[in-house]
């Protein structure tokens, strides 16, 4: 059984959230035009006669509608005159930036449909016209939010231009690519794009969510959001999974690539059965020359929310452990239903070597921050 | 422990409710047919504003595929992680045991009555001729 949290204090000590780097933020757009200003002319009147063409047969919904209003949003996020959760920088000061004096906020935008885009041409120059958003509506007027690069994947020429294209700009952290798409991700298709990434010194982060068509579940498609929910930790288990048994990271030895809102506990069980397995199988995969876990653990980040909550909070210390405490990275999921707040998402007080990597020294490692 | 008058009875109409600061506390008033209850405006899970939350009634399902709406809103859901607690008694849905709301004592008195005192009304004027929602912290 849980414990009690009723009149839980909120782990204050050394005030140990205070400047933490949030590794997922989520902007929104205030409405359906604001990324018109970056489109040409020519997919302006495509977006407007012709429209998007995603993977998921439902219109103006997600597949697996959410209780709170807004398909998740926190309630207390929407503005007062109505506005969409996370669409208004100053109440997303307010709520997140000022309030825990955040030193960085890794932006991830799910808007704009740019990675899903069945048009992909159409979907590489959305992905353009979501960089150039995030640059004039956030990260410029506060330079604490950097921006994730959008590309569309099947795309290979035009997701390599545009991540040249904003490599060495320090506004950008990172390349979003979405974790659910045709074939696993490490699949030599996608290697070209990897490697752009590789050599730009950009991490890769897969924030879940989406749908690529496939059924969500290797078992076909679920009821309830409640057994979606868990589904994308099968999907990070598979991205995973691809790209050390592809030999990505035998190809492209500094790629870097973040888990985002995956969870991780489930991250040390893969290990040890892609490491008992390798024993057995080397034969078939012969391009390994270390263990999974290795590989696993010199190239793969993950972040914390939403924060497993373990019967005993005790064995969250062992999870860390295993994972390794320099691998793991503080999230919010600002301003979606389901968000940790940094004071209270650890039900146990981690050794103070551990917050401080947690809570900013591994962001501030792996995306070469002040 | 002091009585604070937060609010005219008329002021909280059925299944509706008002936050209120006491002793420097956000607490949401809920009225429910003609009793009121008080809850702690902070979830115990992770500390966001519950009174703030939807008012939903409590569903069941004595065995899959049969539904029963229960106990019309008589539930807050909290406005984050969706945790649901009863508005009588701040009792958790998800583990009743052991995770709970903080509740505050709630009565309705008549000006007449509050006029001899002890109470606290600050931001309410009463009048003997009203009736008034009173809360104990």
């Amino acid at each position: 059984m849980n414990v009690t949290v009723l009149d839980r204090k909120p782990d204050n000590s050394a005030q140990s959230h205070l400047g933490f780097i949030d590794c997922d933020v989520h902007p929104y757009v205030k409405g359906p035009n604001d990324f018109d200003p970056f489109l040409s002319k020519r997919w302006l009147e495509h977006k407007q006669t012709i429209g998007g063409r995603t993977r998921q047969g439902l219109a103006k919904t997600a597949m697996y509608p959410r209780m709170s209003p807004g398909t998740g949003m926190r309630m207390d996020a929407w503005t007062k005159t109505g506005g969409h959760p996370g669409s208004d920088l100053p109440l997303m000061q307010e709520q997140l930036l000022d309030l825990f004096g955040v030193a960085y906020g890794l932006l991830a935008p799910l808007v704009g449909g740019a990675g899903g885009e069945r048009n992909v041409e159409f979907g590489s120059a959305m992905a353009t016209a979501v960089n150039e958003w995030q640059l004039a509506n956030w990260c410029d007027p506060d330079p604490r939010l950097l921006g994730a690069i959008q590309v569309n994947i099947e795309h290979t020429e035009a997701a390599i231009a545009e991540i040249e294209k904003r490599a060495g700009d320090r506004r950008f952290a990172q390349v979003n690519i979405p974790p659910r798409g045709l074939e696993p991700l490490g699949r030599r298709r996608y290697w070209p794009i990897l490697e752009a990434c590789a050599a730009n010194n950009l991490p890769v982060s897969l924030h879940l969510g989406g749908t690529s068509g496939h059924a969500s579940t290797g078992g076909g498609w679920p009821s309830f959001y409640h057994e979606e929910h868990p589904s994308y930790v099968q999907t990070m288990q598979t991205l995973v999974t691809s790209l050390v048994c592809e030999g990505v990271f035998e190809h492209i030895p500094n790629l870097k690539v973040v888990l985002v809102e995956g969870g991780f506990a489930w991250l040390p069980a893969l290990c040890w059965r892609l490491d008992k397995h390798w024993k057995r199988l080397k034969a078939e995969v012969p391009h390994l020359t270390r263990s999974p876990s290795e590989y696993v653990h010199d190239h793969i980040w993950v972040t914390t929310q939403p924060i497993e909550e373990p019967e005993r909070p005790q064995d969250m210390l062992a999870t860390l452990e295993w994972i390794g405490p320099d691998r793991v990275m503080f999230s919010t999921d600002y301003p979606h239903w389901d968000q940790d707040d940094p004071r209270y998402a650890f039900k146990i007080p981690l050794p103070d070597d551990w917050k401080r990597k947690i809570y900013r020294d591994n962001a501030r490692a792996l995306y070469n921050l002040d | 422990m002091t009585r604070h008058v937060v609010a005219g009875v008329e002021e909280i109409p059925p299944g509706s409710r008002k936050i209120v600061t006491v002793k420097g506390r956000e607490i949401g008033i809920f009225r429910i047919g003609d009793n009121f209850y008080g809850l702690i405006n902070r979830c115990p899970h992770q500390g966001a504003p519950l009174c703030r939350g939807e008012i939903v009634s409590r569903l069941v399902a004595p065995t899959p595929g049969e539904y029963r709406l229960t106990r019309s809103g008589e539930m807050i859901r909290c406005p984050w992680h969706c945790w649901e607690f009863d508005i009588r008694t701040g009792q958790s849905l998800c583990d009743p045991k052991s995770v709970q709301a903080r509740a505050f004592d709630v009565a309705v008195e008549q000006g007449t009555a509050l006029v001899e005192g002890p109470f606290v009304a600050e931001a309410v004027q009463v009048t003997v001729e009203e009736s008034y929602v009173v809360v104990t912290v």
